[in-house]
């Protein structure tokens, strides 16, 4: 009979020594350079970390050649970062260069330290998910081609982390991200009449309707639903539930981009990212359209907001307006908030710019 | 291979790494590496998944942990027809030896695509793509290199944390011992389904959260201080001299106006009854300003992305408790947590759309804690109260 339920495996048995050794004793960091980082302890060690940039979704045989530098440079260990970044750990340093020299032979960038952008956040898409509406890999390969250098240098002024979810089922947390790509339905579910009985529990679907669009069919002997389209917004709650509701569509599907969001509690508390275009088409292979928008966010955000400021608590202090106005990007209907929470994003004051 | 596929061929172009260039040395090994580069292609050709809704796989014992997926085209790609992916618990912080990596690599070169991802969105080690017959087989090889599958479905996931005080000055709570203590703890809600949706944990180790706790946990579990934070003015006064406008970068940006800057004296001031913990001033001069020493975290609850009812941040539920092993106090509350969502808990309800159905007091008074000032911005404005 097969294990299960052994859980992972304990961290400490992958722990270099010098973190071993120095475990809850760190006094100190700074940035040695792009994609470096040296901490020291109390007990007067170092610890060096270069951190490399990966394409998230890696064959065996690139993990292989990873492992190769950290067994020639780090004792045989790594980590990974929350954003699919390798690090590479080591108390020489010696070292750190003769790594930066092997992850580049391979093709990998080191940098993503603040304050550059890191790696995009991102989900599966069409590479494995069945209820994207765009892929993720793609558009993410062709961000980070045209931002490069924001990887690789520290030249902002503050973190500024993108991510990309391929539905708004958003795994991953880029309903909080500066800026945040979205992948969206803009047209109804289609019914498949004749199989949906089959396939779906109809309460469980008329329940998944956020906005209650979804109803019983009107003729009584067919066991299926109807949609109301008015009062669709596309959410694909429905196809979730039920794969009679099939939503993706080539024409109607693309890509939305949000802004101003972050996790971190420094100065202001954390920040939802907030519609900023509401649509943009599927144009792989590269989704020009998205790579230009998100280009045009960053280069007006480096060039407007002051030191340490994260792209919401900018805009928050110019105003959306000015943001708005300074990015070029039109305001329409769409951004002005019909859902849940609504009437909080209403201005209930006289406070505004021009 | 180049010419099948010239829509995914111009992804190889460009200085960032190519998940393309991934994909096609992962084909020169396994045939369903290079029918997915086809299946992909077709979807860049069409702007459409290929990939069908759902299909049930697991192994023996568990209920989740296995992503059915099949091809909408099986004809033209046999070799993804049934494409299942595997999530693989990881040892806390992200921390590999080499050699439990190219176990990994083995395990997953002989019954998978050889395809990963490190990691998921939510922490675990993606295993991209086997068959339904090898699943079995590579769960059992993966549990004997002593690795175990994560969470998928109506469970508790993989819970994650940062890297903790492996390698951060700043963090107040060991989130890698925690982390792995709750994931041991929880196997069986980890692996077997059986509340309304998912429930999610995620520890940072200080205020500035690196792992998006606050943002995407049900549980989130952020490391904190109660005393003063410490100032070393030496240290301080070589930031000044270094050239950092101590005034304007620091002092300016303090949120709630805790920090003074005497420049004759050259001497940082502060009001520790102002101070919110916000890490800014900690952040800008890790040599001169550090945590307190009365450490522990503070407890929220809530956060979720937007389905269904919209994203909603976690909001304090504990604003300070001392955590230390074995953690009984966290796991009593999670267990009286999960009873009462279980129970009222509607099928896909996360639990911060329960409490907004049913009313936040009615939650604190089924947990057994008692309201107090940092849950809430501010009180109620509205004449609309139950006594």
């Amino acid at each position: 009979m097969a294990k299960t339920d052994i859980g992972p495996p304990d961290y400490r048995q992958m722990l270099p020594d010098v973190i071993k050794k120095n475990y809850g004793k760190w006094r100190y960091h700074e940035i040695v350079k792009p994609g470096v980082l040296k901490h020291v302890s109390e007990t007067g060690d170092e610890l060096y970390s270069v951190r490399v940039g990966s394409p998230r979704l890696l064959s065996i045989d690139s993990v292989r050649d990873i492992c190769d530098i950290a067994d020639k440079y780090c004792d045989g260990h790594l980590r990974f970062t929350s954003r699919y970044n390798i690090e590479f750990l080591t108390p020489k340093r010696e070292n750190v260069d003769p790594i930066i020299e092997e992850v580049q032979k391979l093709g990998f960038p080191v940098g993503g330290t603040p304050n550059c952008i890191s790696n995009i956040v991102h989900t599966q898409g069409w590479v494995h998910c069945h209820s994207s509406a765009t892929d993720a890999s793609g558009i993410v390969k062709a961000i980070m081609d045209e931002l490069y250098e924001y990887f690789t240098t520290s030249k902002l002024p503050g973190y500024l982390r993108i991510s990309l979810a391929c539905c708004i089922n958003m795994c991953g947390a880029v309903h909080c991200s500066d800026i945040a790509i979205v992948g969206v339905h803009t047209k109804p579910p289609k019914i498949n009449q004749e199989i949906l009985a089959n396939v779906c529990e109809i309460p469980t679907t008329l329940a998944s309707c956020p906005t209650g669009a979804i109803r019983r069919h009107p003729d009584k002997d067919v066991k299926s639903v109807i949609v109301r389209e008015e009062l669709c917004m596309y959410c694909a709650n429905c196809f979730t539930v039920c794969p009679a509701m099939p939503i993706a569509d080539p024409e109607g599907d693309g890509v939305a981009i949000y802004a101003g969001g972050k996790v971190s509690n420094a100065r202001k508390p954390p920040m939802f990212s907030r519609l900023v275009v509401p649509y943009l088409p599927n144009n792989p292979p590269r989704w020009p359209e998205v790579v230009s928008n998100v280009k045009k966010i960053v280069e007006v955000y480096a060039q407007h907001a002051r030191e340490d400021e994260r792209m919401g608590e900018w805009i928050e202090r110019v105003g959306w307006e000015t943001f708005f106005r300074l990015t070029e990007i039109p305001f329409t209907e769409q951004h002005i908030d019909d859902f849940t929470h609504a009437i909080e994003t209403f201005r209930t004051t006289t406070h505004f710019k021009w | 291979m180049g010419k099948e596929t010239p829509l995914l061929d111009e992804l190889e172009k460009g200085p960032w790494p190519s998940f393309v260039s991934q994909i096609k040395q992962g084909a020169k090994k396994n045939p369903s590496a290079g029918d997915l580069l086809k299946q992909l292609e077709l979807s860049y050709k069409d702007r459409i998944t290929h990939w069908k809704h759902g299909g049930i796989v697991g192994v023996l014992g568990y209920g989740g942990g296995v992503i059915g997926r099949y091809s909408d085209s099986p004809e033209e790609h046999p070799n993804v027809a049934a494409f299942h992916t595997l999530r693989v618990n990881h040892p806390s912080g992200w921390f590999y030896t080499t050699k439990a990596l190219r176990q990994i690599c083995d395990v997953w070169e002989k019954y998978g695509s050889g395809l990963t991802n490190f990691h998921g969105s939510t922490g675990d080690i993606i295993l991209l793509g086997t068959t339904t017959e090898n699943l079995q087989p590579c769960f059992d090889s993966l549990t004997d290199i002593g690795f175990d599958l994560g969470g998928s479905g109506s469970v508790l996931r993989t819970p994650t944390g940062c890297v903790g005080p492996a390698r951060c000055e700043w963090s107040c709570i060991d989130t890698l011992d925690l982390i792995y203590n709750l994931t041991m703890e929880f196997q069986d809600e980890l692996h077997r389904p059986r509340w309304p949706y998912k429930f999610k944990i995620k520890a940072s180790g200080c205020p500035n959260d690196c792992v998006a706790a606050i943002a995407r946990a049900d549980f989130t579990i952020i490391g904190t201080w109660k005393d003063s934070l410490r100032i070393d003015q030496n240290a301080v006064r070589e930031y000044f001299k270094g050239g950092l406008p101590i005034k304007a970068r620091i002092v300016d940006k303090c949120p709630t106006n805790a920090l003074e800057w005497d420049e004759k004296a050259t001497l940082l001031k502060l009001k520790p009854e102002d101070c919110v913990r916000c890490m800014h001033c900690i952040n800008k001069m890790p040599k001169a300003i550090r945590p307190g020493l009365e450490r522990g975290a503070t407890i929220l609850i809530g956060s979720k992305a937007p389905i269904i009812k919209g994203a909603i941040l976690s909001w304090v539920l504990i604003p300070f408790i001392k955590l230390e092993p074995p953690y009984e106090e966290i796991k009593d509350l999670l267990l009286k947590i999960w009873d009462w969502w279980d129970e009222h808990g509607r099928t896909r309800e996360r639990l911060a759309e329960l409490i907004e159905r049913v009313g936040f007091t009615t939650f604190l008074r089924a947990v057994g804690i008692k309201p107090t000032p940092q849950m809430v911005y501010r009180p109620r404005a509205n004449p609309y109260v139950f006594f």
